[in-house]
């Protein structure tokens, strides 16, 4: 084997150990993003095919401005807030498994 | 001296809350020099920005001339379609969080060439990341410089274009060669506040006074709407002639979007041909604007100078937490700027006759300057120097950062790692310093050259650039352990250049086509046009073709999946050079950062005998 990479042979340094790492993060990390793409990529949707319903006026503002120019902002809070949440959660977990597998 | 400055037709309210913001940062500098010792500080500011600072320097940072004035100019100029970009840079932030932040984090790299040599242990790589770096950040700086001396032209009637662009570059690389990352990291936070100051308390009083935003929004008629609401209190001045119309403007696929199909309407000779492309106008703004999006969301995650931030946090957890407060910080600034774009609407449509500089780019310094014939005559002058103090404040953090990404490229990456690999520690603080002052010098000489180009323009044209290139490379490089060396280069650089190609094909014959109009006298007309047939062709070409114009002006959507696309095949097809301790990379890049891997794996890697 060419590969300079020592062998480990702990839980840490194996494959499984990478695979479930990774797809763990990234399933969360798409989890939020698809949350959040559905409503980007959707709201261009939703003022070419309902375009008489966003104009509706709120308080002034038209349905569309409202939701663009104000409430995604909060929107975006609330996405960021759950995924630091999850991740530092997920990490604690990754890191306890990995200890746990060492000592074992 | 007020009589002075009166006569000389500055507002001496604007000029002193200009000069307090230049003093004031001037003065961080000197005091954080003292602070400033060793390399880490001035590259990374000694990796230990706490959580506060560090959020109120991004936000700072990030907040740049285009966000300050040419987002309330472009919500005043073309309406709803504008308000993507607020949104977009604060959603390009989440997507920067979501996939990227975290993993490049913990592999622990200083610059953005640093992980390209990291990540596929090639020198030659490192080196193409390095001109990158250089290459978007020329582009990004221009506009600023833009901004810089535009504003104080505003400021300082009769006072040249470029003198504005060489006082700012010259306080800021001063600044930058001062005290490095570490010393702008408190100017920036300071800068921070101050613009979302500026930008929130001027607009407050003058709702105050003049009335509120849904107010002024509700006076626009939609297509929907048979009369016009009238708000009582709120007077609107007639709209002149080339501004849009209430339907167009508030509702969503204005102007900004149909621009190229109605170019083609207009010299449509047949009905038949003008009813084919009005069919064709609300597809291609859908498209147009899912163009927009993805530049603007991607582009953001692939700013050099926002990445590097990422590596002064203390740790990953603190980084995560940085960026929520980065979110919420540019989100509640983002609401603002187009409140000045819809109360300018109706209260400054003057600003519409004129173009760039003079029109409604610059409606955030000109609002508050009303309340002075509302009978507030102080307050109105002292609401406009502080929105003055604010757009200094704006773009010269943008270009402080952008210098600290630059100057670290070149001395870290160029002079550290290729050309004098065994230099000490204090001769690379050193090579900082010359190369802030290098990158200052062409950045000034670069700003001088543009006063032509629109601000949001270049803007956009840094963000496409961006968004083909570095973020499919990060993207990629993070989460597929298949990506070789080769396929990352290709799919960087063809995505980049072919963005940067179209996008210079329209700027072309845009400015061309702008200096045309200028022409009344049909022979001149004929001569101007003879003299540029490339240019002359090219716009021919986009007013028979408005798709193509499109995809042209707006390359992010078939740009950065070719980008993609690219590095997929080329890495599929030199599979073989895939790094061969690929696992363990991937395993710092993802692996939580109390396992310590990351000193394990350097460790490992010095031992080889490799770097």
């Amino acid at each position: 084997m060419s590969s300079p990479t020592p062998a480990h042979d702990d839980v840490v340094h194996s494959e499984p150990f990478l695979r479930s790492l990774m797809r763990r993060q990234l399933s969360l990390s798409i989890a939020c993003a698809a949350t959040f793409l559905v409503a980007l990529l959707g709201m261009p949707l939703l003022n070419y095919f309902a375009p008489a319903f966003m104009a509706t006026r709120v308080a002034g503002f038209t349905l569309s401005w409202l939701i663009l120019g104000i409430l995604f902002f909060p929107f975006v809070w609330i996405i960021s807030y759950v995924f630091i949440k999850r991740s530092i959660a997920l990490e604690e977990a990754e890191a306890k498994a990995a200890q746990d597998g060492l000592t074992k | 001296m007020n009589a002075l400055l009166a006569a000389a037709g500055i507002d001496p309210w604007i000029a002193v809350c200009s000069l307090v913001t230049v003093v004031i940062t001037v003065g961080m500098g000197f005091w954080t020099a003292g602070k400033s010792k060793s390399a880490g500080d001035f590259f990374v500011a000694g990796r230990s920005v706490s959580v506060g600072w560090n959020a109120s320097a991004i936000s700072g940072e990030y907040l740049s001339a285009a966000s300050f004035m040419g987002v309330a100019g472009m919500v005043m100029a073309t309406g709803y379609d504008a308000l993507w970009y607020p949104v977009c840079y604060a959603c390009g932030y989440l997507f920067l969080l979501l996939f990227i932040a975290g993993p490049l984090r913990r592999f622990g790299a200083y610059t953005i060439p640093d992980f390209a040599e990291g990540r596929y242990d090639s020198p030659m790589f490192r080196k193409i990341a390095v001109c990158f770096v250089l290459f978007i950040g020329f582009f990004y700086t221009m506009p600023q410089m833009k901004g810089a001396g535009t504003t104080l032209a505003y400021i300082f009637p009769g006072l040249p274009y470029w003198a504005g662009v060489v006082v700012v570059g010259a306080v800021i690389t001063l600044n930058v060669s001062l005290g490095g990352m570490k010393g702008i990291t408190l100017v920036q936070a300071f800068q921070y506040w101050l613009k979302v100051f500026a930008i929130t308390l001027p607009i407050f009083v003058l709702a105050a006074v003049v009335g509120q935003y849904q107010q002024h929004l509700a006076v626009n008629q939609t297509a929907q709407e048979t009369t016009v609401t009238a708000v009582p209190g709120i007077e609107r001045k007639a709209l002149p002639a080339k501004a849009p119309k209430d339907e167009a403007w508030i509702a969503p696929f204005g102007k900004l979007t149909t621009k190229a199909v109605d170019a083609s309407i207009a010299a449509a000779s047949t009905p038949e041909e003008k009813t084919a492309l009005e069919a064709n106008k609300k597809p291609y703004s859908l498209l147009y604007t899912y163009s927009l999006i993805i530049a603007l969301v991607c582009g953001t995650a692939g700013l050099p100078h926002i990445l590097v931030r990422f590596y002064t946090n203390p740790d990953g957890v603190a980084a995560k937490r940085t960026t929520m407060w980065v979110m919420i910080l540019i989100g509640v600034f983002y609401v603002f700027p187009p409140v000045y774009g819809v109360i300018g609407r109706s209260l400054t449509p003057e600003l519409y006759d004129a173009v760039g500089a003079k029109g409604t780019d610059k409606v955030v310094l000109e609002l508050p300057t009303l309340l002075a014939g509302r009978d507030h005559p102080l307050l109105g002058s002292v609401l406009s120097g502080i929105t003055c103090a604010g757009a200094f404040a704006a773009f010269m953090s943008t270009f402080s950062g952008l210098l600290v990404s630059m100057s670290s490229a070149l001395a870290h990456d160029i002079y550290g790692r290729m050309l004098r690999p065994a230099s000490s520690p204090e001769q690379r603080l050193k090579a900082f310093k010359w190369s802030a002052l290098i990158v200052g010098v062409v950045a000034v000489g670069l700003g001088s050259q543009v006063e032509a180009l629109e601000i949001n323009f270049m803007v956009g044209q840094a963000f496409a650039i961006a968004a083909a290139s570095y973020f499919p490379l990060l993207f990629m490089s993070v989460w597929w352990r298949g990506m070789t060396m080769r396929g990352a280069a290709t799919g960087m650089l063809m995505g980049g250049l072919s963005a940067l190609a179209s996008i210079t094909l329209t700027s072309i014959s845009d400015v061309a086509v702008a200096k045309a109009k200028k022409l009344t006298e049909a022979a001149e007309l004929a001569a101007y046009w003879a003299d540029h047939p490339v240019a002359k062709g090219i716009a021919d070409f986009w007013v028979a073709h408005p798709l193509a114009r499109i995809l042209c002006e707006q390359p992010a959507i078939w740009a950065v999946p070719l980008s993609i696309l690219l590095m997929i095949f080329v890495s599929k097809a030199t599979a073989a050079s895939v790094p061969a301790d690929i696992r363990m990379k991937m395993l710092v890049l993802h692996a939580p950062e109390a396992l310590g891997l990351k000193q394990e794996y350097i460790k490992e890697h010095e031992g080889l005998g490799g770097h």
